[in-house]
């Protein structure tokens, strides 16, 4: 069953068009990414499927109802993490999950009794009673994703979820994340760390300037856009467009990049052995597996974060 | 693992759980809001009310009436739209602007209207506790002089329901607080303060200022304040126009104040 199905969406803010006609739906149970870069049209796209933002034109279902019509109904089925936090400073973790439990018009009792166990899941349980302007970053939003699931939602909409967070406090998220995935819960999340979208997303889309780039699973979009591997070289600042035509003939697809030159070839050790072998001798090479930055790059030209 | 997600219901009074949480968040400052709410009225009555009453208490310029008693319905209808004012705006800019936790609110099943409604019924709890201080205060001042004097309490909180929601529709829509703040304060209550015949009767300001008296809601409260604690004379027709015109504002700023919620919250 599709949970989320968009048809034709499109959102203009005045003159700005911010979503130009996209077509994507989510199935139960699957976890769901967008990706792209600032003001891709990520955000507009999860306010109207949160049913808080109106569209301009297009058709939306979630849960088989239209947001538009019955906000409400369906905002009681959705857990939301918004891109900034916004708990209520001034009272405890606790208090927080309580009063959130609260809007949704549970009963004090079973929000009550639900309280430790998403502590506990958030990793908080020895800050029941502290003030939340007394938690850092990765506290709060750790507090954010629980609040998000005091009402057990069927679908969990997460607005990039760890950016501003050191790395093992967003290895911490996405291990929650996972076990939520496990459950069966259906995630949406959007993001501009290609790492995050490929630990998390069952499915994707690309987005750049409010349309729809591509769209598969990590690994389809990676076969599909890029080669297997990446030989990256770096010859320093001056050289690096100089060589630019040099090596092109040795890879399927070379992209320049201020600092680099990505050569993408299905095996990256031999590439460098041959460019080596007509004496190109870069300062640094490295080589990897292709990543969806390398996706987004063939794509827009661009990359993600800018 | 789910597999079927079967309706929720979705509560008609949700206005209830904002008032909840916006009940938790005063809880937090329970001491400053009763000291605030004690001294007030004792700073004012000490310094005006028995100061400068003293001074016209002597050339009884009022009629027969002690200086205190004529203006002690004033400052309780002052009371209850300063607290009033500080209820809505401020929540209302930390919801929308600076902690922006009335998104948090609308991302669940809560509406605009739940959140104008509860953020409104939270500030008539705190005004009524701030006025009710305050005529306890009158009435050991000696300033209440009528078995109808307890009416004034609904009175005034009358009135600062209806400019409360007023405002409230007005500081849903202000882009800039610093701006809206100035304005309101220097521009709208402060004029209002001086000029609704609350030191002195109406009729004595110059002709071509007592309009700001009666469009201003704390004129009619003040007016029926002294009737409902002196026996002030006023005319059945003046009373009834003082009702209908305080309700009438009242209607008209929850209206705005919910849609612009809504819209707000909907950008």
């Amino acid at each position: 069953m599709d949970l989320i199905v968009v048809k034709n969406l499109v959102k203009q803010f005045g003159d700005f068009t911010a979503v130009n006609g996209i077509n994507f739906s989510v199935k139960q149970g699957e976890s769901f990414g967008l990706l792209g870069p600032n003001g891709a049209g990520k955000s507009s796209t999860m306010r109207i499927i949160g049913a808080t933002s109106e569209r301009t034109s297009g058709e939306v279902t979630i849960l088989g109802k239209d947001p538009q019509k019955f906000g409400p109904q369906i905002r009681a089925h959705l857990g939301v993490v918004p891109q900034q936090d916004n708990l209520d400073e001034e009272l405890t973790c606790a208090e927080n999950l309580y009063i959130y439990g609260r809007y949704f018009g549970l009963p004090k009792a079973t929000v009550r009794n639900k309280l430790d166990e998403l502590l506990e899941f958030a990793h908080l349980l020895d800050k029941k009673n502290s003030k939340v302007k007394s938690l850092s970053g990765g506290m709060k939003r750790r507090l954010t994703i629980a609040r998000a699931l005091v009402s057990d939602p069927d679908i969990l909409m997460l607005d990039e979820p760890t950016t501003g967070l050191d790395p093992q406090a967003r290895h911490i998220l996405w291990d929650r994340l996972f076990r939520l995935k496990e459950k069966g819960v259906t995630l949406l999340i959007t993001t501009h760390h290609m790492d995050e979208a490929e630990q998390l997303c069952d499915r994707l889309m690309v987005m750049d300037k409010g349309e729809i780039m591509a769209e598969g699973s990590p690994a389809e979009l990676i076969k599909k856009y890029s080669t297997k591997e990446v030989l990256e070289v770096r010859f320093g600042s001056d050289r690096n467009s100089q060589m630019v035509e040099k090596l092109q003939s040795f890879a399927e697809r070379l992209e320049e990049l201020p600092d680099r030159l990505l050569l993408y070839t299905e095996s990256g050790e031999d590439l460098l052995a041959k460019i080596v072998a007509a004496n190109v001798h870069p300062n640094t090479s490295l080589v990897r597996r292709s990543s969806l930055e390398d996706v987004f790059l063939r794509l827009t030209g661009r990359s993600l974060i800018e | 693992m789910r597999t079927k997600t079967a309706e929720r219901k979705v509560s008609q009074t949700g206005f209830r759980y904002v008032v909840e949480v916006r009940v938790l968040n005063m809880v937090k400052w329970t001491r400053i809001i009763i000291f605030v709410a004690i001294a007030n009225p004792i700073l004012y009555l000490l310094s005006i009310g028995i100061g400068v009453g003293s001074l016209i208490d002597s050339k009884d310029g009022l009629g027969g009436v002690e200086y205190l008693t004529f203006l002690a319905p004033a400052l309780l209808a002052t009371a209850a739209i300063q607290g009033m004012l500080d209820e809505v705006i401020f929540p209302t800019f930390e919801g929308f602007k600076w902690v922006k936790n009335f998104f948090a609110m609308n991302s669940t099943s809560l509406t605009g209207s739940d959140i104008a409604g509860g953020v409104f019924v939270a500030a008539l709890l705190r005004t009524t506790f701030t006025v009710v201080i305050y005529w306890i205060a009158l009435y050991f001042f000696g300033a209440l002089d009528s078995p109808t004097a307890g009416l004034a309490i609904p009175a005034a909180i009358f009135a600062g329901a209806s400019f409360g929601a007023l405002i409230m529709a007005l500081a849903a829509r202000a882009k800039n607080e610093d701006v809206f703040m100035l304005i309101t304060g220097r521009l709208i209550v402060m004029p209002m303060f001086l000029f609704s015949g609350t030191f002195y009767p109406l009729d004595l300001m110059p002709t071509f200022l007592q309009w700001i008296g009666w469009i201003s809601p704390l004129w009619h409260a003040t007016d029926l304040g002294r009737f409902l604690t002196y026996g002030h004379q006023i005319s059945t027709t003046t009373l009834v126009f003082h009702l209908i015109y305080m309700f009438a504002l009242l209607i008209v700023g929850l209206y705005f104040a919910f849609s612009n919620y809504s819209k707000r919250l909907a950008k």
